[in-house]
């Protein structure tokens, strides 16, 4: 019998076409794994109904001879920051908890109607705020890997996206969404040894995902491997004109055109990102990242990218700006949590709600973002940090008139455990130094897996591409993957 | 304009005032969703899921509400701006669902312009004075709070909540509490002719903050104060006064003018402290990023210039080039529905003079008598035009003109308006052009009235006019009166 927790989303979709095995063997059997990977705390939400369901309707279209969707019979987890109809989603807080939407986001209604079956809502950091799934009302994700050394100490999954990679590293699901407002895709998937791709600034619609920072929030899949994930950004993307920053484009192809021959790109290395003690494991898959691309035809060149050292603090101002005003609405006046005090007032409700509700990291950046945008700091906070900003994407501007791609680490560690860092925020905040350039200036970027640590714990490399170039960079994806032979798997120790 | 001065203890004091009014846009559906705009609906039934802030909500502007700023903006001859920004306007508030306004602080789609005001549009002689605008931009609405329906809560009606409003700021260029009238009337006119906001002041289309301080003449501005959300013409030209006196007052007994917010009581006819400047909100404004900049094309501006009515400027001044006076072609514009019903009468044909002193003195009094607006005549202009065509061909004389309207009105009142040819008909009110038949009657009434036509032979020439109503009562109103002066003249000699 077909394991089918070891087929990915194009298999999983192949089989289910051909008549290989039914959309709900497969459903049953990955809701059957989900509900024994408890331990993994990766889903806050679990839904086998919906998987069966999705598996059945596909089930009987086929019978029936009906076209299939793009990604018809493959059951996927989705981050519990898109909300659901019908389905409680609550960014991983506790004010949204109990909370149903009466709606459905654009990226999860177009992955149903591409014939994707849901497992669950995926646990997250709170409001997608973290690097490490520690701040989740919901409790954290554990990764499934541990230290080659017999230790059994937790590791974190990454975040924000941690139930996406944990659940996949565990094979619970062969996919899953994400969002990345400052690495939340590709640093999880670095952690945990997948796949995940930020695509360009505009792809994805935001109807309808809880917002954290909306000039930088953006969905994309995790799968385990590339091909996976062309599939799942295909049927995720496209324009919607109920988001106003939505792209006004067709989406192409990126499965079709997949091609690991790089000869005529050419790849650029970035000076700034080789960071005075940089960790020798993340400096060694680096080198053989360019050794694997330069094998894959690419000319590898050296780049500058000036400003990067300030990316990281203009990143930490903007997001939180704009995440004070984004989480403003939550103030238990139309729903979610309300907590009114014996007597209290309109202000007193505010406070008490707004206390009781987010978690510690998340009142940490609403503050800071309240701060730098008050009036006397604004200019020096806000108005500099987006000047920064526009400095960034035009050094990826300058960068692209010699390099078609980018080639950097995707984190500059490998994954590390629970509660090692959550003390220190600055030392968590560092955790984003690679992959918030990217996000700043909007650009598409991928982490694939580049290889394991001393600890034996994978590490992930990031391809950096140009505006609406997401092919170029999958295809740079792909050429590592043919290469590094990366094979390793988390120990099913749950 | 007007010399508005407060006689003070210390000698006289001048008013400085700048408004800020805050205009509904028309339009069917709200600034960033698809809810209808309609007014008086059961709370909370006009209420997407954007204007209720629910999570993952996007705000996508609707144009016409822009368009419609623009044309407005090129109404007053203000600068269009080509790229503009949304901006959000955060305070926490229960009527107010996102926890923050979409506005528009640092690049509004309207730059500078300005009004022209006259203290009395009617009077053609009135001083004028130009009133700048420094800006005009565009802001949702908040929803509305309701503490009268439960013991121990307040409700919430979102009903407006997102909302489409334009912000028209003035330079603090006006100096009496009439010149704020009549700018406000001006705007007002303009708003209405342009379509883009029903200035309906009642149901809170139009409000406006009123910003005062007051100066020695010629002297450095004082501290303002501002009074939000005036909604009447009269009331906020009370509370103008109200407010430059308490001002002096203060100053005069030794205080001083804080800056804050206060608020009208129309009631009592005074202004009271809302907030002051230390409370004030830190509004913590930035670019909104659910949007991107709103950059207005050729197209776009040339199709918002082209679809702009005449104004009411431009129309006063064709309406005296037509030969109408200047007090009938300032109080046929001063409302865009007058000039629209008057141009709907010439356009059946009317005379312009006949059809403007008809409409000013029989239907406005009519109107006034049923206590009607023009918009609730009972008449409209193609039934007045046929009663005016029978006039301007002779067909019935003016003051037979007024009995058939007057039975035109009745009829209306009881269901149905008759024609005006169908009156006439009916009751024989034809007028005669029968010489003979007027001859007759002369001679009669010159034989009953000797001694009268021998003073009016001796000189009184004021009994003209009574032989004219003589003869004009014997042919039951009905004689051309013309023909009647003629003969009269030709045998009373």
């Amino acid at each position: 019998m077909t394991d089918f927790s070891r087929l990915g989303v194009a298999a999983i979709r192949d089989g289910v076409a051909k008549g290989e095995f039914k959309a709900v063997e497969v459903a049953e059997a990955l809701n059957a794994r989900v509900s024994a990977a408890k331990a993994l705390n990766a889903f806050i939400v679990e839904t086998p109904e919906k998987a069966i369901e999705a598996a059945q309707a596909v089930d009987a279209d086929r019978a029936a001879g009906k076209p299939l969707g793009k990604i018809a019979g493959v059951p996927i987890g989705m981050k519990d920051l898109f909300c659901t109809e019908g389905v409680q989603t609550t960014a991983a807080s506790h004010i949204l908890e109990g909370f149903v939407p009466t709606y459905e986001s654009t990226v999860s209604a177009n992955l149903w109607k591409a014939g994707a079956g849901m497992l669950g809502k995926l646990n997250l950091d709170q409001f997608a705020m973290g690097s490490s799934n520690e701040t989740s009302y919901f409790g954290n994700v554990i990764s499934p890997w541990r230290r080659n050394d017999g230790s059994t100490a937790a590791l974190a999954p990454g975040g924000s996206s941690g139930g996406s990679s944990s659940a996949i590293a565990a094979r619970l699901c062969p996919a899953a969404t994400g969002t990345d407002t400052g690495g939340s895709i590709r640093q999880p998937a670095a952690f945990v040894g997948i796949s995940g791709i930020k695509p360009t600034y505009g792809r994805c619609s935001r109807w309808g995902v809880v917002a954290f920072a909306s000039s930088l929030d953006q969905a994309g899949p995790m799968a385990r491997d590339v091909r996976d994930c062309a599939i799942m950004l295909e049927a995720m993307a496209g324009f919607d004109p109920k988001d106003s920053t939505s792209l006004d484009l067709p989406v192409p192809a990126w499965e079709a055109g997949l091609n690991s021959d790089l000869k005529g790109k050419r790849i650029g290395i970035p000076k700034e990102y080789r960071l005075d003690g940089i960790d020798e494991d993340i400096a060694k898959m680096w080198d053989n990242g360019i050794a694997w691309l330069k094998d894959a035809g690419a000319e590898i060149v050296d780049i500058s990218l000036p400003h990067t050292k300030y990316a990281l603090p203009a990143y930490y101002i903007i997001a939180p700006a704009e995440a004070s005003s984004n989480l403003a609405r939550y103030d238990g006046v139309r729903f979610g949590l309300r907590d009114l005090p014996d007597g209290a007032g309109l202000q007193d409700m505010y406070a008490a709600t707004r206390a009781a509700g987010f978690g510690e990291e998340v009142r940490r950046r609403i503050m800071i973002g309240t701060y730098v945008l008050s009036a006397g700091f604004y200019d020096a906070y806000y108005t500099q940090a987006q000047k920064v900003r526009a400095l960034i994407a035009r050094d990826f501007e300058n960068a692209w008139a010699s390099c078609d791609l980018i080639l950097a680490p995707t984190a500059p560690s490998a994954a590390f455990g629970l509660g090692e860092k959550n003390a220190d925020p600055l030392s968590m905040y560092l955790n984003d130094v690679f992959a918030v350039p990217a996000s700043l200036a909007g650009l598409p970027a991928m982490s694939v897996p580049g290889g394991l640590s001393k600890e034996g714990l994978p590490l992930g490399l990031q391809i950096i591409g140009k505006a609406l170039d997401e092919q170029a960079v999958l295809n740079a994806g792909l050429a590592i993957e043919q290469r590094s032979g990366f094979t390793a798997e988390a120990g099913e120790w749950w | 304009m007007s010399e508005y001065r407060i006689q003070g203890n210390t000698g006289e004091w001048e008013v400085v005032i700048g408004l800020e009014v805050h205009a509904q846009i028309t339009s069917e559906s709200k600034l960033f969703s698809g809810s209808s705009t309609g007014f008086g609906a059961e709370p909370n039934s006009h209420v997407s899921l954007v204007d209720a802030a629910m999570p993952g909500m996007l705000p996508v502007p609707n144009r016409e509400c822009l368009r419609q700023a623009v044309r407005t903006g090129m109404a007053i001859n203000a600068q269009i701006n080509r790229w503009s920004r949304f901006d959000r306007k955060n305070y926490f508030y229960a009527d107010l669902p996102q926890g923050y306004q979409i506005s528009q602080l640092y690049h509004p789609i309207v730059g500078e312009g300005e009004i022209e005001v006259t203290l009395n549009e009617k009077d053609p002689d009135s001083p004028t004075k130009k009133i700048g605008i420094e800006r005009i931009h565009v802001e949702q609405d908040a929803g509305k709070l309701m503490h009268d329906q439960h013991p121990t809560m307040s409700f919430v009606d979102l009903n407006r909540s997102g909302v489409a409003l334009m912000e028209i700021v003035s330079r603090p260029d006006i100096s009496s509490p009439q010149e704020a009238g009549a700018y406000l009337k001006k705007l007002r006119s303009i708003l209405r002719y342009v379509g883009s906001c029903d200035g309906n002041m009642e149901q809170g289309s139009m409000r406006a903050d009123v910003n005062v301080s007051v100066r020695k003449p010629g002297g450095e501005l004082g501290t303002r104060t501002e009074t939000k959300n005036v909604n009447s013409i009269r009331f906020m030209m009370q509370a103008i006064e109200y407010e430059a006196q308490r001002q002096v007052d203060l100053i005069e007994s030794g205080g001083a003018v804080v800056q804050e917010t206060r608020l009208f009581d129309p009631n009592k006819q005074e202004t009271r402290s809302m907030r002051s400047k230390e409370d004030a909100h830190d509004y913590r404004y930035f670019p909104d990023p659910d949007l991107l900049p709103v950059e207005l094309d050729d197209a776009f501006l040339e199709e918002c210039r082209a679809s702009l009515p005449e104004l009411p400027d431009a129309k006063r001044a064709r309406y005296e080039a037509m030969g109408l006076t200047a007090y009938n072609a300032a109080v046929l514009t001063a409302e865009a529905e007058t000039a629209f019903w008057f141009e709907d009468l010439l356009a059946e044909g009317v005379d312009a003079k006949q059809g403007s002193n008809w409409l000013m003195s029989e239907l406005f009094g009519a109107l006034n008598k049923m206590g009607k607006t023009l918009d609730e005549s009972p008449i409209n202009p193609k039934q007045a035009a046929e009663l005016l065509g029978l006039v301007a061909d002779g067909t019935i004389s003016g003051s037979i003109a007024k009995q058939v309207f007057e039975i035109m009105l009745e009829t209306a009142a009881q269901g149905s308006i008759m024609a005006a040819s169908a009156i006439v008909e009916e009751k024989g009110l034809k007028q005669t052009n029968d010489t003979g038949a007027i001859e007759a009657e002369i001679a009669k009434i010159m034989a009953a009235n000797e001694d009268k036509v021998t003073e009016y032979r001796s000189g009184k020439d004021k009994l003209f006019g009574f032989f004219v109503g003589q003869t004009m009562k014997a042919m039951q109103g009905k004689a051309n009166p013309q023909i009647i002066n003629d003969l009269l003249k030709k045998v009373l000699g």
